[in-house]
């Protein structure tokens, strides 16, 4: 049922999804025991070939992977493929040459994971592309809103920031529409992508109205140095507007929960409150995140090489 | 004296508005006759039964990497490329290392053309040393030289004051300024179009405004200037608008369009292939359907290639590192034999696109058949079907939309200045 590649949630059937999050509800119980570790994995080799530095989610796959007891290999060419004068397809050839049984790759543009897994044997996962998809970001959160809420069907939920470079908004756009929520937007019109609306979304300029009966608000991490004068005028202005508190809080539902996939600028798109209390449930997300990426190697990693075959 | 009879086609010469079956005879450089029942007097005979003869074709834009660039492309490789697509001349754009910014290069070019390429080269200067924009290039001496046009093609002039004293001084030498009209400031490092394909791939998206604000300030400043402005591939629906409205002020304007935007459109970009990777990008339907019409409507005179070579290795980095470019030469004819099989262009309108008008823009000879022109001719299959194998192709490149694709249509032979420079049995033949 599940393809090769994780390489996005546009791909993944609804019933695929269902599927990693329920294995993920198990995979969260390891994680509570006295040793954390299963040997499901034992004798894989998994690559973190990480293009893009990242402590976060490396550290969750490489957590993930350690549970399984599989080896885990943190491969992170520092710089792009131009300055180095090696190709991203070249670095993909060098690493399928030593045979590994997973890769999983982030990089800061979009589609890289793809053209590796064009090239690759062993299955890529996407650990993040540039402003594409960031899949196990969206299924961590899927599983964080199903423990809060029971289920996706008919909820609301409102993505708030720059959607524009977001990967985690596309990703959760598709995950949470396939689930059967509404998926609202709302952002300062230039962070407002082209033609969003045919990813099933209805986007909005006044955060009021976007958190009119939302279940989950999602606040997405504003980049200050790179967006601040050229996108919004200023993350004062910023904050004013669309930094979520609990006062612009009170439009939505009254049970709303508060997510942020982090690292959160404090004060800028998240009250700081809110970044450590409930309603934010910002710290289960990165304990769901594990179980997720256990989840995700176990159904990819985990196949026999027949089973795994194109 | 060389003497060659094409026997029986269809000869098709928009010059003459002539379309019939025909024998063309040549002697020496020139064509000598045109009529029924030529007799072929111990001349070489080619039947050409079946097939269509026509004016050689020109492509007003493309790009030969020679000098500085010659592991992507070389005057040889890429005049070959270009004769077995069934083109006699090409134009090729400046943007070469050195930048073809001075007499010397101007020269060099045509000199390695005459000894290295089957098809005549025509080198497009730049308008402005080293591409940068600022300072304008020796026209007259370039003129002199031998350039053809004046183009910093990949680049943009962004200085509007530059650009209306580019289209001043152009007056001096009765050559058109190529203006690669893209607002760099709106394009905004963007790779691929703006719209629901950068949207959902999370590429930056170069939004079609960007062409059509730059066409609106370049067709004001020809209009101010009396400088003969010509709009290199049109991308958009704007740009092919206000080209339209400039034509009917009676502005000195002409435009090309590219094969790749008459036939494909953002969605050949959706799974991040490199090769669909092109500047201005591959745009919407409704963008595309409007270069069409544009072209079918005459707003749009010429089809030019922008055959554009890069390496393998160049192209397989991550996309909005890839150089912009495919090659076409030897695609361009089946692909935009489309047009003809639709019943959009009659075959006579689609020859005066691709020769005829060329020629004009360029202020060469060619894009005729009538006695006495120099014998550059096109004997073109429009039914064959073949299927296009890039690690065959003369260029030193493999970019190509196409490879593997089944095409119908295809040069079956070329001649220049007399010569039998490309057969499609024996390939290239000198």
């Amino acid at each position: 049922m599940i393809g090769r590649d994780l390489l996005g949630i546009e791909r993944l059937e609804r019933a695929e999804i269902e599927r990693i999050l329920d294995t993920a509800e198990h995979m969260r119980e390891i994680g509570t025991r006295e040793v954390k570790k299963v040997p499901t994995l034992r004798g894989r080799t998994i690559v973190n070939l990480f293009f893009e530095s990242s402590t976060r989610t490396r550290a969750s796959f490489e957590i993930a992977g350690k549970r399984l007891s599989a080896d885990v290999i943190n491969f992170s060419p520092s710089t792009s493929s131009l300055k180095k004068a090696e190709s991203i397809l070249d670095t993909a050839r060098t690493l399928d040459a030593m045979d590994p049984d997973a890769v999983v790759v982030r990089h800061a543009e979009a589609g890289v994971p793809q053209r590796i897994a064009d090239v690759l044997a062993a299955p890529v996962i996407n650990a993040g592309d540039g402003a594409h998809e960031h899949p196990t970001q969206a299924l961590l959160d899927l599983l964080t809103v199903r423990q809060e809420k029971g289920c996706i069907d008919g909820l609301t939920v409102t993505i708030v920031g720059d959607i524009l470079h977001s990967r985690v908004a596309r990703s959760n756009i598709y995950a949470f529409r396939k689930l059967g929520a509404e998926v609202r937007i709302a952002a300062p019109p230039p962070m407002i992508p082209c033609a969003i609306e045919a990813l099933g979304v209805k986007a909005y300029t006044s955060l009021r109205e976007a958190l009119e009966g939302a279940d989950v608000v999602m606040a997405l991490r504003i980049q200050n140095e790179r967006l601040a004068g050229a996108y919004f005028p200023s993350t004062r202005e910023y904050s004013a507007t669309f930094g979520i508190d609990r006062a612009k809080l009170r439009f939505a539902k009254d049970d709303a929960i508060v997510m942020h996939p982090g690292p959160v600028n404090r004060g800028v798109e998240l009250a700081h409150d809110l970044a450590d209390h409930r309603p934010g449930v910002i710290l289960d997300q990165v304990r769901n995140g594990v179980a997720i990426r256990m989840a995700v190697l176990y159904l990819f990693a985990g196949r026999q090489p027949a089973e795994a075959a194109r | 004296m060389n003497r060659i009879l094409l026997r029986g086609g269809r000869v098709i010469d928009p010059s003459a508005e002539h379309d019939e079956i025909a024998d063309v005879l040549i002697e020496g450089e020139r064509i000598a006759a045109v009529g029924r029942g030529l007799r072929a007097d111990g001349a070489e005979v080619i039947e050409a039964d079946g097939f269509w003869v026509t004016p050689g074709l020109i492509d007003l834009h493309c790009h030969l990497r020679e000098p500085g660039q010659e592991y992507k492309e070389d005057i040889g490789s890429g005049g070959r490329a270009a004769a077995a697509g069934g083109f006699t001349a090409v134009a090729c754009m400046a943007n070469t290392h050195p930048v073809n910014d001075d007499p010397a290069t101007t020269d060099f070019i045509i000199d390695r053309a005459t000894h290295d390429s089957p098809a005549r080269v025509y080198p497009v200067a730049a308008a402005t040393k080293g591409l940068e924009g600022v300072v304008m290039t020796e026209m007259v001496a370039l003129v002199e030289a031998g350039a053809a046009a004046f183009s910093d093609d990949g680049k943009t002039i962004m200085d509007g004051g530059v650009m209306r004293h580019v289209l001043e001084y152009s007056r001096l030498v009765d050559a058109v300024v190529i203006t690669h009209a893209e607002d760099q400031t709106l394009v905004g490092g963007g790779v691929i179009n703006e719209g629901a394909v950068s949207t959902r791939l999370g590429l930056r998206g170069n939004p079609p405004i960007a062409e059509v604000v730059h066409v609106a300030r370049d067709l004001i400043l020809a209009e101010f200037t009396g400088g003969q402005l010509h709009v290199a591939h049109v991308s958009t629906k704007g740009a092919v608008d206000l080209i339209r409205q400039a034509k009917d002020r009676g502005v000195n304007v002409t435009a090309e369009v590219a094969p790749h935007h008459l036939v494909l459109t953002d969605e050949a970009t959706a799974e991040y292939n490199t090769n669909m990777k092109v500047s201005p990008p591959l745009r919407s339907e409704e963008d595309r359907d409007a270069c069409r019409r544009g072209l079918v409507e005459g707003v749009i005179d010429a089809i030019a290639t922008d055959h554009a070579p890069h390496a393998q290795h160049e192209k397989e980095l991550e996309f909005s590192a890839a150089p912009p470019g495919m090659i076409g030469f030897e695609t361009a004819l089946a692909v935009v034999l489309d047009l003809v099989r639709s019943g959009e262009l009659s075959p006579l309108e689609l020859i005066r696109r691709l020769s005829t008008h060329p020629a004009r823009i360029l202020r060469r000879a060619g894009g005729s058949l009538a006695v006495g022109a120099p014998a550059d001719v096109s004997v073109i299959d429009p039914a064959r079907s073949w299927i296009y194998d890039v690690a065959k192709s003369y260029s030193k490149s493999r970019n190509s939309p196409w490879d593997g694709a089944t095409l119908t249509g295809r040069a079956v032979a070329t001649l220049v200045n007399g010569r039998l420079v490309y057969d499609v049995e024996r390939g290239i033949l000198i």
